[in-house]
């Protein structure tokens, strides 16, 4: 008992000397390592709140979900939105109080609660040095020949496998299960995480790659590889987005607003690009980066609701797995 | 005055199996005290059960009969460096999942040596994807356990044996049946059941190379459950289910283990004059060469992919490299001090079912365990800070199986050969550890602990649930690298964690096999 209290009365002095206020941002594993975007936005963000930004990482939407009502999170962010049916059911998050009406996405967003950072769109990417005729539309991927490998995602662990079912539901709706039958002849092998797929296709592997529009970004501003191309489908891409929300519970609420308005922010915006190598949510093209206005993207863009892709997700998965298992 | 022919105490080993069953126990009654009502099954996870099964059973029988010849081969002839060789064909076992299928593909793949080899002279490509792709990754990784572990137990036959057979004339078929089957029969059930356990929860390989969803295992739905869906009903359900099929299938497999027949010999290296014709020779060169070619050519080329890449790695990767070192070692005595008490135990109870038990964290899910210790910690402490201890003592109970399957056998020789003469001197308990036990013990448990430390310092654990973004272990940094396009700097990590791996291992093997100099 005596060694409790005694405990206790060191812990409250480190606290009471540690006067600069904390903020707990929960963050996605990948998201704080050294070449992710945290460092700099903890950088960034540090010199403005006079605060001590603190990265907490691992699997987001588990660990809330395990925490509850006791998460020491102040600020959650790179939720996807197919898990924010699921994270909003907690009823743990606050109205992010940012205006929608700021952003600048290919698509119409009205969630007052969870606020896209960044997106992109599923797409097949190639490397044109190697690929003669790649594909110029969706049907033209289901024509390809047989020795034409490409390599995915599994939609029940990966989140860009999901969005790639949920892009073929759209595309094709009720013909879903003819076109996986179609592209399981050119289907090399299936992936539990985007980074597995990737590799296989650098080295050469697979010939194409369920990927992002921006992966082509990295190839050519942080390696000055200029080969790597998205084929881009005129049928439409899928349209992926992270965001970010507030706790409701937080101790911080005035830090979190903060660091919500600091994301809308042109410093944020402009980091996001080269950092998360993904399109800034709140930015017109014109002030992007330096190259990153010539980027192919696609015209047309295909997004689900959080409701409808629930409807829709175990209807999706399981077609997919039927046509891929026979 | 019955307890006096058993020199070494069974309380110590009682205690550890009751750790073991209470970690994972109350890892399964945190998950089902969050568990708010399941789906039931699906078709896809009955799918996913059938083909755990159907690829565990070839993965361990290809892995069993590949590793008879060539432990035979190595247990009868002396190459150059045969002491490298016999610890670099182990270094597949030892090897993190996704280092090992950068390697196979890089010799199995489209672009790989084999099928660049194939194509210059004209034939088909041949393809790695697929169930097959699954057996050969899982073979890759087994077959070196399932030969170090025949290998010892030829090295267990006393060379006296062998003189013996030669006295008597006996040819090679004849010295087979008489010492070599009786031995391969008590040795071979429990390798096999060994690998069909791991390879029943090995889920990384069967994604990789599987093509699709008909390779999926039971580990993958276990994933999806917790991850994915956040049904923590179908995740224990799942779980179970595992622990179910994997400790059912050892548990069976342990019971047909025959008794231990055991001679004690004087300890030479045996003579084999049964082995001496040109036939014999010319076959196991041949054996030791496929299992030379079959395993160090993907390590080959791991080294080589990872040249290129090491002088690229930032600097945080050398100080998770560090972090992995120390949670290794950790892992290691946590290992050592369930496993030698156990072991002590196991090998004076006649019941061989009970050692089920050390199979039970392997048989486990780790992410099962992780998700279990981490509802439990959570509420006191911040599960962050105990991330490495957690790891590691996850780590220790995967590699515990491992570590038993090896000591037992030597340690059930020793209290066979010298339990009651030292009881009957009234040696017991610690000085009988320290003058009769460990000194015979050792080259087995400095192989048990080099593949706890090298396995630990491969696997990527539990650490993913927990991490902190300022302590990572090598494994998670190597998967960061790779989720952020630095597929270079990740295969330079690869090959770090290939050379630390094997360091750890090759310490501790030879701390084993030096012979006591005092």
């Amino acid at each position: 008992m005596k060694y409790t209290l005694t405990l206790a009365a060191a812990l409250t002095a480190t606290t009471a000397l540690a006067d600069t206020p904390v903020l707990t941002v929960y963050a996605g594993d990948y998201f704080t390592s050294e070449w992710g975007p945290g460092p700099i936005i903890e950088a960034e963000f540090e010199k403005i709140c006079d605060c001590d930004l603190e990265w907490s990482t691992g699997d987001l939407l588990p660990r809330l979900l395990l925490e509850g009502e006791r998460t020491k999170a102040d600020v959650v962010i790179g939720l996807t939105s197919d898990v924010t049916a699921r994270a909003r059911a907690t009823d743990l998050f606050a109205p992010h109080g940012q205006d929608n009406s700021a952003l600048t996405l290919p698509i119409d967003w009205t969630d007052d609660t969870f606020l896209p950072f960044n997106y992109g769109h599923t797409a097949f990417i190639y490397n044109e040095t190697l690929m003669d005729a790649p594909p110029a539309s969706f049907d033209d991927l289901l024509a390809l020949p047989d020795d034409v490998k490409l390599v995915i995602q599994d939609p029940r662990t990966s989140i860009s496998g999901l969005a790639l079912v949920l892009w073929v539901q759209a595309v094709y709706g009720d013909r879903s299960a003819e076109v996986w039958e179609a592209l399981s002849d050119n289907i090399l092998t299936v992936t539990k995480d985007w980074s597995a797929s990737y590799g296989l296709f650098t080295d050469g592997e697979a010939d194409m790659v369920l990927s992002y529009t921006t992966s082509p970004a990295y190839h050519m501003f942080a390696e000055e590889d200029f080969t790597k191309k998205a084929a881009i489908f005129p049928e439409g891409h899928y349209f992926m987005v992270e965001t970010v929300a507030k706790i409701a519970g937080t101790d911080q609420p005035e830090l979190a607003d903060r660091f919500l308005a600091y994301v809308m922010s042109r410093d944020f915006q402009t980091i996001i690009p080269t950092a998360n190598w993904s399109l800034p949510s709140a930015l017109p093209q014109a002030d992007w980066p330096e190259g990153w206005s010539q980027l192919p993207l696609p015209e047309k863009v295909l997004f689900y609701s959080e409701t409808e892709a629930a409807d829709l997700q175990a209807s999706a998965i399981e077609t997919w797995r039927a046509a891929l298992s026979q | 005055m019955a307890r006096s022919a058993q020199p070494v105490s069974a309380t110590p080993g009682i205690v550890a199996a009751i750790v073991i069953v209470a970690a994972v126990l109350a890892a399964f009654l945190a998950i089902g005290s969050r568990v708010e009502g399941t789906t039931g099954l699906r078709a896809a996870e009955w799918q996913a059960v059938r083909f755990t099964l159907v690829q565990a059973f070839f993965s361990a029988l290809i892995s069993v009969l590949l590793a008879v010849p060539v432990a035979r081969a190595l247990a009868r002839r002396r190459v150059p460096g045969h002491a490298l060789l016999v610890t670099l064909l182990g270094a597949p076992f030892i090897l993190p999942v996704i280092v090992a299928v950068m390697g196979l593909l890089a010799i199995f793949g489209r672009n790989g040596w084999l099928n660049v080899g194939l194509g210059a002279v004209g034939l088909p490509e041949v393809s790695i994807y697929g169930a097959h792709g699954v057996v050969l990754a899982h073979v890759f990784f087994n077959m070196p356990l399932a030969t170090r572990l025949i290998l010892q137990g030829w090295q267990a036959i006393p060379a006296e044996q062998f003189r013996l057979t030669a006295q008597l004339g006996l040819r090679s078929g004849a010295v087979f049946r008489a010492l070599e089957w009786p031995m391969l029969r008590q040795v071979v059930p429990g390798a096999f059941a060994l690998i069909f356990v791991i390879c029943l929860t090995s889920f990384a390989v069967a994604l990789t190379l599987g093509g699709g969803p008909r390779a999926t295992t039971i580990e993958l739905a276990i994933f999806q459950a917790f991850r994915f869906d956040f049904d923590l009903g179908r995740a224990a359900v799942l779980s179970l289910l595992q622990l179910a099929v994997a400790g059912g299938a050892a548990l069976i497999a342990l019971w047909v283990l025959p008794p231990m027949v055991v001679q004690r010999g004087q300890d030479r290296l045996p003579q084999r004059w049964d082995a001496r014709g040109v036939g014999l020779r010319v076959l196991d060169a041949v054996w030791i060469t496929f299992a030379a070619g079959f395993l160090l050519l993907p390590l080959a080329s791991v080294v080589i992919a990872g040249l290129g890449g090491i002088l690229d790695m930032p600097a945080v990767v050398w100080r998770s490299a560090w972090t992995s070192i120390w949670v290794a070692a950790l892992s290691t005595v946590v290992l050592v001090a369930l496993a030698l008490p156990l072991t002590a135990w196991l090998a004076q109870v006649r019941n061989g079912g009970l050692e089920g038990v050390t199979l039970l964290g392997l048989a486990a899910s780790p992410l099962m365990l992780g998700t279990g210790w981490f509802i439990l910690i959570f509420p006191f402490v911040n599960p962050a800070s105990l991330a490495l201890p957690i790891t590691a003592s996850v780590n220790a109970l995967m590699a515990l199986p491992f570590a038993v399957r090896i000591l037992l056998p030597p340690m059930r020789q020793v209290m066979t050969d010298y339990g009651r003469l030292s009881a009957g001197l009234g040696l017991r308990g610690w000085p009988f550890w320290r003058i009769v036990l460990l000194p015979r013990l050792r080259p087995a448990l400095g192989f048990a602990a080099g593949l706890a430390a090298a396995l630990s310092v491969g696997d990527l654990g539990v650490v993913a649930l927990f991490a902190d973004p300022d302590v990572a272990t090598l494994p998670l940094q190597m998967y960061r690298l790779l989720g952020s396009y630095r597929t270079d700097a990740a295969a330079g990590a690869a090959l770090l964690l290939l050379a630390l791996a094997l360091a750890m291992f090759w310490i501790c093997d030879t701390w084993g096999r030096r012979r006591d100099p005092g």
